[in-house]
């Protein structure tokens, strides 16, 4: 079933009665070419492309609870390309791509809003820095703009210009950047992946890997045994569990990270904006709540919620930015388990079993990265050779200290991003 | 959250600085070779439930303490000094 404009007046015209299951609720098969553990956005769009692009549709996705239940129905929805380092910047440069292409080739509204990303900065020093970024952004082919202070005022005329620790120097605009509908991504994917003849088979929890002669067999499930030729792992915070099943010890450590949203207001603010002094970043969504948050709690974490030193220094930093957010009430607030890699950017190879594949350490941004680390990971599996946007993501690179990917120059320690 | 310092008992969390998991304890000698580094510095057994982490009580007594805690509902079980966790070899 294709959506258009004319369907969704004619099911209005006729009591939306029209409407059916977008995917099927498939029994697992004995066995498959592939199989993707996890049913969360990078899982789904791997099990997309996968079909799409390399016509291998013999294909199952295992979920454990339901699609789209972990961190793609948990984030703060920011695309964006302002990466600096070769190999992070090509990469999301691509994701960005399919971002803007994404509504068409689903045929599946994700609400995709560039409504631009804006970074400010603090002084003269920050300013050098984020000229040497938007330099970057220029050269992989993507946009970025430096605006002056009254250049950022025009944006956002009502944070706080005076403040005497951060006054305001300026801003980074990323005019391609923006918020999407974050469950619609999971949702659009699950469906072209079914369309395709993908089994999305959720409520299916893998407890083992069977691997024999250094070779991928299949899985064993809380529905049983499934044999397949290829196993791929993308299961975020619980990267290092599934893992152990193939006898791994990854370089993964899941920590909680927090947002927040407030009750609904009238549109004020059109930006994403991040205060990187004060870890804080906002934006609104259509629905008018101000959605919000910072940093990590900064311990291990499996909760899914955070404590309350955080929530107060969000909140701090909030009101340092923004005054007038004082107004608003909070809402809710919510927790995401980060598979934090030590250098604070992701992995996406082969492991060292033939035919079982990782994908992991999003650290805190994997939202932006699902439809170019589904793309990488899908060419990875089909091929056996890894895309050129994620070259550089491999695992073995803290093991020989070549290729680090320290986007924020901080070291390669795992409590450091 | 607050965390049981054995120096000065129950602290709030804001008072620690977090260091990782209590492997960080076990330092490689230093002819160890490459691989037993590179699983000290890098990899991680990332335990969903009890696990033993790192802390420094840097706005308290200066303490490095050893945590046992339950990464899955934050609930805290016990802390050493980290001095006794090296020495003894005893856990919280």
């Amino acid at each position: 079933m294709g959506y258009s404009g004319f369907k969704v007046i004619k099911e209005g015209l006729f009591g939306q009665k029209g409407w059916k299951p977008v995917w099927r609720t498939p029994e697992p098969k004995p066995e498959y070419d592939v199989i993707i553990i996890g049913g969360g956005g990078h899982g789904l769009s791997t099990a997309y492309y996968l079909a799409k692009e390399h016509g291998i549709t013999n294909v199952a996705v295992l979920e454990k609870g339901y699609l789209g239940g972990g961190n793609i129905g948990r984030n703060t929805t920011i695309v964006r390309a302002n990466y600096f380092l070769p190999g992070n910047s090509e990469f999301y440069s691509h994701s960005l791509k399919l971002w803007e292409g994404m509504e068409q080739d689903l045929n599946y509204n994700t609400m995709m809003s560039q409504r631009g990303v804006l970074n400010l900065f603090h002084s003269d020093g920050q300013r050098d820095a984020f000229v040497r970024r938007g330099n970057a952004m220029l050269n992989q082919g993507d946009d970025a703009v430096l605006l002056s202070p009254e250049g950022v005022r025009e944006q956002v005329p009502f944070i706080d210009f005076e403040n005497t620790r951060f006054p305001i120097y300026g801003g980074l605009l990323h005019k391609r950047g923006g918020t999407a509908r974050h469950d619609a991504v999971a949702w659009g994917y699950a469906r072209g992946a079914d369309q395709r003849g993908v089994d999305l088979i959720q409520n299916c929890e893998v407890t083992g890997i069977d691997i024999q002669g250094g070779v991928v067999k299949g899985v064993q499930t809380s529905r049983g045994p499934i044999r397949a030729k290829k196993v791929a792992i993308v299961v975020a915070g619980r990267s290092s569990q599934v893992a152990q099943m193939a006898g791994m010890r990854l370089p993964i450590e899941s920590h909680v990270l927090q947002a927040f949203v407030s009750e609904g207001v009238k549109p004020v603010l059109n930006n994403v904006v991040s205060f990187g002094m004060g870890h804080f970043y906002i934006s609104q969504s259509d629905k008018g709540g101000l959605v919000f948050g910072g940093d990590l709690d900064f311990y291990a974490s499996y909760a899914a919620r955070g404590n309350l030193p955080m929530a107060e220094h969000v909140m701090d930093a909030a009101m340092t930015l923004m005054p007038a957010i004082g107004k608003a009430r909070v809402l809710r607030s919510w927790g995401g388990i980060m598979d934090m890699s030590p250098d604070g950017s992701p992995i996406i190879d082969k492991t060292d079993t033939d035919g079982l594949f990782l994908n992991c350490g999003w650290c805190y941004g994997g939202f932006k990265a699902v439809p170019a680390s589904g793309f990488a990971y899908a060419h990875l599996i089909a091929k056996d050779t890894p895309y050129k946007t994620a070259a550089k993501f491999r695992l073995d690179r803290f093991a020989t200290g070549q290729g680090l990917l320290d986007e924020e120059g901080t070291g390669s320690q795992h409590n450091l991003h | 959250m607050r965390l049981p310092c054995p120096l000065c008992g129950d602290r709030d969390r804001r008072e620690f600085y977090y260091q990782g998991h209590a492997v960080m304890l076990e330092r490689p000698l230093r002819d160890a070779g490459a691989n037993a580094w590179d699983d000290y510095l890098h990899n991680r057994d990332n335990p969903a439930g009890e696990t033993r982490d790192l802390w420094h009580h840097e706005a308290g007594c200066g303490a490095w303490i050893v945590v046992t805690r339950n990464t899955v509902t934050h609930e805290v079980l016990g802390a050493i000094l980290a001095e006794n966790a090296k020495k003894t070899g005893a856990q919280a």
